[in-house]
Formats: C-alpha cells, structure tokens, sequence
C-alpha cells in the first residue's frame, strides 16, 4: 500500500521535475558559453505547442519530440541572430522572446485549445522494470524523462572531459582571450544557445505530451523562469541542476499534497508562491555584479561580443 | 630595400620577409607599405611609439587581422596566414601583451586551449613539466590562473607557444608587468630560444630592454618603417628620436621638497575587496604632505586599485577617518563630495571608468570638472563654459584630436589618458592621486604628463602616485613604498633606493617578499 503512493508520488515529482531539467540544461550550456537567455519560457511554450500539433497531426511521438526541439531552436535562432550577430541587449532581447514565444504559441495553438492526444507511452525497461517495488519506482517513465537524466549525465562529461566543452568555458570565461588564440567566439556561442533553444522545446513538449497531454495557452505557468533559477541555484554545474529539479519538483508536489489534505494551516496562495519568489530572488541577483562572482557565475555571462578589428 | 636584397642573397632565406604591409582602417592608414625582415635564430625588435602600428603589424603576422596590400614570404615561400591556425601551423607563436588566459581555469586547461592538438590532458601535463624545467619557466599545471602572479601567467603563454615548436616567436610588450627580476629570467628564456635557432621578434618602447636583447630593430613611426637599425650601435637617445621624430626634452629635475603639512592621512585602513579574486587591504597607514609627491610601487593586481577605489570616494568606508583629508576626516564621503574638498583622482583604466567613451570630451569634462570648475548652473550645464574648460584641457596637454565635440572613444589611449590627467590636474585639486598614469602612453605623453604632476605638487598641492613603471617613480617621487598582497611598506626617500631593492619587495601576488628584501629596504636609507 505505501509502496503505492510512493510509487504515486515519486511519479509527479519526475512529471514536474522533467520540463525543468531539460530547460534549465539547455540554458546551462548557452551560459556557460556566456550568453544568458530569458527566453526559456517562450522557447518552452514554443516547444510545447509544435509538440501538441504535430502529435495531433500525425500520431508519431517520435515526430512531435523532433517538431518541439526544432521549434524551441527556432526561436533561440531569432535570439542568437539578434543578440550575437546584431548585438542587441541580452536581458532586453530574452524579455522579448518570453513574450514573442507567448504569442507565437498562442496563435498557433488556437484551433487546438482543449483537444487531447495520447500520452507518451512509458517505456518499460526489460528486466529492470520488473523488479519488485524499484521497478515500478525507476523504471516504468516515457522516454523524455529518461533522456533528460542522461543528458544531464553527457553534458556533465561533455564540459569536464571534452575539448569542445573546454572551448565552451573558455568561451564564457573570457571571450576576447578565446578569440585572440583563434577560438570562434560567434559560432561556438550559437551553437550553445541553439542547443539550449532544442532544449527548451524539448522541455515544453514533455509538459504538453507527457504531464498533462493537451495544450492551454501559457501551459508553462513561469517554469520557463524557475529553470533559468535553478541555474543559478545550481553554480551552473549539471549534476546540481538534476538535483535542484528534483528538488523543485518534489516542493511543488508537497505543496499540492497538503493542498489536497489540507493539514498544513498557510494558505496554499503562499506555498505556490515559494518557487517563484525564490526565482525571482535569484534573478535579482545575477544581474548584480558582485553577487554574480560570489555565485562563481561565468565572467562573461551577459556580456555582448564584438570581434576587435 | 637593401635588407630584403641582403637575405636574398646569401645563406638560408630569411625566416619571415614582409613586403610592402598596408593595413587600413577607415580613412586611418595604421600600416604603411611596411617591409620587415626576420632572420632565423634573431631576436628582432620592433619599436614604435603607441599608435605607430606595432599592434596592427603582429595581428597580421599572428592571422588576428589581414593585410589590405603587402606579402608575407615565409622562409621564403609566399603565404597567406587566414587565421591564428594558419599562423600556428606556420610556426609562428604570440605572447600577448594583454594576457590571453581564462581566469577560472587551470593553467593546463589554458596551456591546451592554445593549441590545436593538445592530445590526452595527462601527457601534456608532463610536457609542460618538462618543458618548464628546460626553460626556467616553472608552474603547477593543476593551478587556477588568477592564483598566480603577471610572470607566471606569462610564463604559460610562453609555454604554450614553446609545445608547439616554434620557428618564429612574437613577444608583444612582455615586460610590462615584470619586475626587474623576472624581467633578468625572461631574458636568459629567449637567449636560449634564440641560440637554438627560433626567431623572435620583440615588441617594446623600453629602449633599455631592446639595446640589451635585441640585435636588430624596425623602428615604425605613423604606421611607415622610419629606420632599420642596429640596437646596440645606437644611443637610447638615438633610438628615442627615431620613434618620435623629434629629440624629447630633457626631464626638469625634481627637487627634494621641504616636509608640508600633511594634507592626505591613510589611518590603519583594512578592508576585504568587493570584486571577485581581489585582494584584501591590511593595515595600511599613508601620509602625504603639500608639495611632495610620494610613489606606491607594486605589481598589477596587489591590491592597487582596491587602495584607489578608497580613495577617490567609490568605496564608501565604515570608519571615517581612516581617510583623513586636510585634517578632515573624509573616509564616509562619496566621491562627488571629496572631490568638491579637493580630492581629485585619475584612475588606471581610461575608458570606461575614468571616461566614457560614448560621450564627448565637453561632457567628459563636466562629469568630473562642474563643481571646481563651476560648469553648471541651477543644475543645467554651461556648455560654453564647459567647451571652454575642455579646449583648454586639449590645449594645455596637447591632446591630438579633432576637437571637444570629439567623443572620448574616438581618441587613442594615450591621448585619452592626457586628457583624463588635464582634466584633473587644471581643476587644481589639493591632493592628486593618479593610478598608472602612463600604461601604455607613448614617451611624449609621458613626459607631458610627468611634467604636470610635478608642477602640482611644486604648487602646494600632495600627489600619489600609483605605478607599476620603477622608472617613472624614481624620477618623479620623493619618497616611495611598495604594494605587494595589499599590505603597504614604510615609504623611504626615493633617492635611497634601488630598483633591484624595489623589485624584490615587489615579489609575486601569492609570494610574501622574504625578510631580506624587507631588510635590505628598510635598510636602505
């Protein structure tokens, strides 16, 4: 029986937990390589609402992830043109994505508002999924919420053991030194933020697959900018990003528990409040610059790039 | 010409030959049919005031910037260099004068990020082990970069062009940041490069440097070759003239300056930094009296500009007269206020701290100069007066630009930098503290600016000094003290001291200088 709301609970946790690992991952790397996206939610919604039409359309799972990954990469595509070739202001720029991706998906999603469509399947893992009590526990969730946990596993190695994501850090430590021994500071910078653009989208589209499978406008409710937090929160390392989402996870479901059981006597108002007022907290801080270095933020962090000479 | 047709003619082909360089950039000429020749196994300078086109010149060499007209003849053949790779499978190396290193990572991370193929972490670690042991160039690899001091951090650039086997090695003002002991083993370095048949060619204005390194030297002037030469045959006088067309004037001498009355007082002041990697001020006490100037030696990064930023009133302090000025106490002040009482400073970085680039030398002036100067009035700014003040600052220091209407940005850095230090020096400010007051300016600009400094001070007021150059200390200070880990020395008379005493005291930024160079100071008058 307690295995059976263990198994109950730990399943929401992953559900809320997933959208914010694959988000806050993406913009992971475009950080590190010193860009700072505030699009994360229109390239959410974005993502969310390209998976929901194509797997309306066409029925294939495999489709809808592929359409919400090239979506969110989309609009980080308008992101780094705008902010890396053009040069515009990153905070303002990001603002302005949030409320493009908003519209954007809003529009399209029109003639879909309220239809449902199957589920992604869980993938139950041979032999693995039949263990007793870990089984269930582990290894009965779709694809996404696995591929999640191992990116953020391969990007963790990607930054530490490989050259390209030495290059990556380099980048965002110290752009003008990169480019001055031949690194391409622009490509390398637009590559990080189409990945953290795909990304996103991948983070969407869970919400709109998986979670709940049918579109609302707006269905990403600010996890857009919780993710962008847990970057922080997490010293911009993947292993604490996987265990800040979690973490987050876990607070939004116990809030709905004592929601639903209601022995907890704060107004539930307030407990839904917490995450965000922790995330806007944490933005306040990494646009000050003295915090932004205690934090151990990449030097380059925000900071536009024009080749000298 | 005729050195182009000496190559030619006998023994190996010069190891790199350019040919008619001209680089522009808008209406500006920066190189000017620059024909240079590199032998193997030479250590060739290149000597230019700033502005005459050095950088540009090694940016085409290194790949960073193309050639508009000109060939590169490497080891005879012709080339086009695309890109820093291209150099780098050239054979060609660059030290930068601006390090190019990331501060957060480890020095092995740094060495590999500078190479094409750097191969398995492990063995490169071994390598540069070797490597460093071979040539005097120690370091941990396993070791964050803003640990270490300005000649360590140097000496990985040089290791990571010296694992790539470099035929040719470009050094852009690499002394800058030494002292005058790691300066000795850098040499003995590239000597020993030299002698094993690699090229350098050795970017300096330090006259000095080049007659006891080098045994050629281009010198540039206004973007054109105006001598090829010979350092060692040559007076530094000789050379100096060369780089800037016209003979400098010799130095006022400074006179020892009667014991004012002190008028700015540092009272045990001790205070943890605000900015990442910065260094904590302890304990440091500092008087300076009308008419003197005193000088705070020290390498960049020990806690020179945590001591300005107190200073000039943008770090606010606790305890208020821990900065006494004029016997008032000041140390909870802003900057605006200490100014209007006679505290004016120049800060090192030009553009961007002491002026903004975007705006226009008129509003540059206003910014630090209405007050003193009486800019505005009933908060609107007098913009006749203030154009005034400002062709008066342009005048006075001979300032090249087109005019005050002329935004800061556009101007080179020396002349920025005679316009920041007019701008403060003609406000006549009680107490005058200026924080490397020639980085990077050519000997012409300095001269005009170490004349102005002197002149304050003979006029009553006190002025501090804060520099990196011992040359321009020595001849510019009465008394002098060194910076080193944020802890300041008892200043001593500047007649009494050595560089080689100054040197030592300066150490590193981790090392504590050894009790017999504290000695050796103490000791010395």
């Amino acid at each position: 029986m307690t295995g059976d709301i263990l198994v109950a609970l730990l399943a929401t946790v992953v559900t809320s937990a997933t959208p914010l690992l694959f988000a806050a991952l993406g913009e992971l790397i475009a950080e590190r390589a010193g860009v700072l996206n505030l699009g994360l939610e229109g390239m959410m919604l974005a993502g969310a609402v390209a998976g929901f039409i194509t797997m309306g359309e066409t029925g294939s799972d495999t489709l809808a992830i592929c359409a919400a990954a090239l979506a969110g990469a989309a609009l980080a595509l308008l992101f780094g043109v705008l902010t890396l070739t053009l040069v515009a202001n990153q905070v303002a720029t990001g603002l302005a994505l949030t409320i493009f991706g908003t519209g954007l998906s809003s529009l399209a999603g029109v003639n879909f508002t309220g239809r449902t469509v199957p589920a992604l399947p869980a993938l139950r893992l041979p032999l693995l999924s039949g263990i007793p009590v870990l089984g269930p526990l582990l290894f009965r969730y779709d694809a996404l919420v696995y591929l999640s946990v191992v990116a953020a596993a391969a990007i963790a190695w990607f930054l530490k053991r490989t050259r390209a994501g030495m290059i990556l850090r380099a980048v965002g430590e110290s752009d003008i030194s990169a480019h001055s021994i031949g690194h391409r500071v622009i490509r390398i910078r637009y590559l990080a933020v189409l990945f953290g653009g795909a990304m996103a989208g991948l983070g969407g589209c869970y919400l709109s697959l998986a979670s709940t499978p049918l579109w609302v406008e707006q269905m990403t409710a600010g996890r857009g900018w919780i993710a962008l937090a847990l970057v922080v929160f997490a010293g911009w390392r993947p292993w604490r990003v996987l265990a800040g989402a979690y973490l987050f996870g876990g607070v939004t479901v116990l809030q709905l528990y004592s929601q639903g059981s209601g022995f907890v006597a704060v107004p539930t108002q307030v407990l839904a409040m917490f995450p965000y007022l922790a995330t806007i907290l944490v933005l306040t801080l990494i646009s000050s610059g003295s915090a932004r270095s205690r934090l151990s933020a990449p030097a380059c962090l925000g900071k536009p790039f024009l080749a000298p000479g | 010409m005729t050195a182009i047709a000496c190559g030619m003619r006998d023994g190996p082909p010069p190891r790199l030959q350019l040919r008619g360089i001209t680089r522009r950039f808008g209406a500006m000429t920066a190189n000017d049919a620059v024909d240079l020749t590199i032998r193997p196994g030479e250590i060739h300078a290149l000597l230019g005031e700033n502005g005459a086109g050095k950088s540009t010149l090694v940016k085409i060499v290194y790949g960073v910037l193309q050639a508009d007209e000109g060939q590169i003849l490497w080891e005879g053949a012709p080339v086009t260099i695309a890109d820093p790779h291209a150099a780098r499978r050239l054979g060609i190396g660059m030290v930068f004068q601006h390090f190019s290193l990331f501060e957060a990572m480890t020095v092995i991370e740094n060495v590999a990020l500078g190479m094409d193929k750097p191969g398995p972490m492990p063995a490169l670690a071994a390598r540069v082990r070797a490597m460093g042991a071979a040539y005097g160039l120690l370091l941990d690899p396993d070791r964050e970069v803003h640990t270490l001091s300005a000649g360590e951090r140097q000496r990985i650039e040089i290791l990571r062009c010296l694992l790539q086997s470099p035929r040719l090695l470009v050094m852009d003002e690499p002394t800058s940041v030494l002292t005058p002991q790691e300066v000795e083993r850098l040499f003995a370095t590239l000597r020993k490069l030299a002698a094993e048949g690699c090229s350098i060619l050795y970017i300096s204005h330090k006259l000095a440097e080049v007659q006891a390194l080098c045994e050629a030297a281009t010198v540039l002037r206004g973007g054109r070759v105006v001598a090829s030469c010979d350092p060692r045959r040559e007076t530094p006088s000789g050379l100096a003239a060369m780089m800037i067309g016209a003979q400098l004037k010799p130095q006022p001498a400074r006179k020892v300056a009667p014991a004012g009355t002190p008028r700015l007082v540092l009272d045990r002041l001790t205070l943890a930094p605000e900015a990442p990697h910065g260094v904590t001020l302890k304990d440091v006490s500092l008087t300076v009296r009308a008419g003197e100037a005193v000088g705070i030696a020290g390498i960049a990064g020990n806690g020179q500009n945590e001591l300005m930023l107190v200073l000039s009133g943008e770090r606010v302090l606790a305890r208020a007269d821990a900065v006494m000025l004029d016997g008032a106490p000041v140390g909870r002040l802003g900057a605006a206020e200490r100014r209007r009482r006679g505290l004016c400073c120049v800060p090192e970085e030009r553009n961007g701290h002491a002026a903004i680039p975007d705006m226009t030398l008129i509003e540059n002036a206003v910014l630090t100069a209405h007050r003193r100067r009486d800019l505005l009035r009933s908060g609107l700014i007098r913009f006749a007066a203030a154009r005034r003040f400002a062709a008066e600052v342009i005048r006075r220091f001979d300032v090249r630009t087109e005019g005050p209407g002329a935004l800061a940005g556009t101007l080179s850095g020396g002349n920025l930098q005679k316009f920041v230090v007019g701008r403060e020096v003609l406000q006549a400010p009680g107490v005058l503290c200026v924080s490397q007051p020639t980085w990077g300016v050519d000997a012409g600009a300095a001269a005009a600016i170490h004349a102005a400094l002197i002149e304050r001070a003979a006029a009553g007021a006190a002025v501090l000094v804060i520099s990196q150059d011992l040359d321009e200390l020595m001849a510019l200070t009465d008394r002098l003290c060194v910076i080193n880990v944020g802890v300041l020395s008892e200043p001593r008379p500047t007649a009494h001291v050595t560089a080689d005493q100054l040197g030592l005291l300066m150490g590193g930024v981790h090392g504590e200088p050894g009790p017999a160079a504290r000695r050796a100071f103490a000791d010395a008058d």
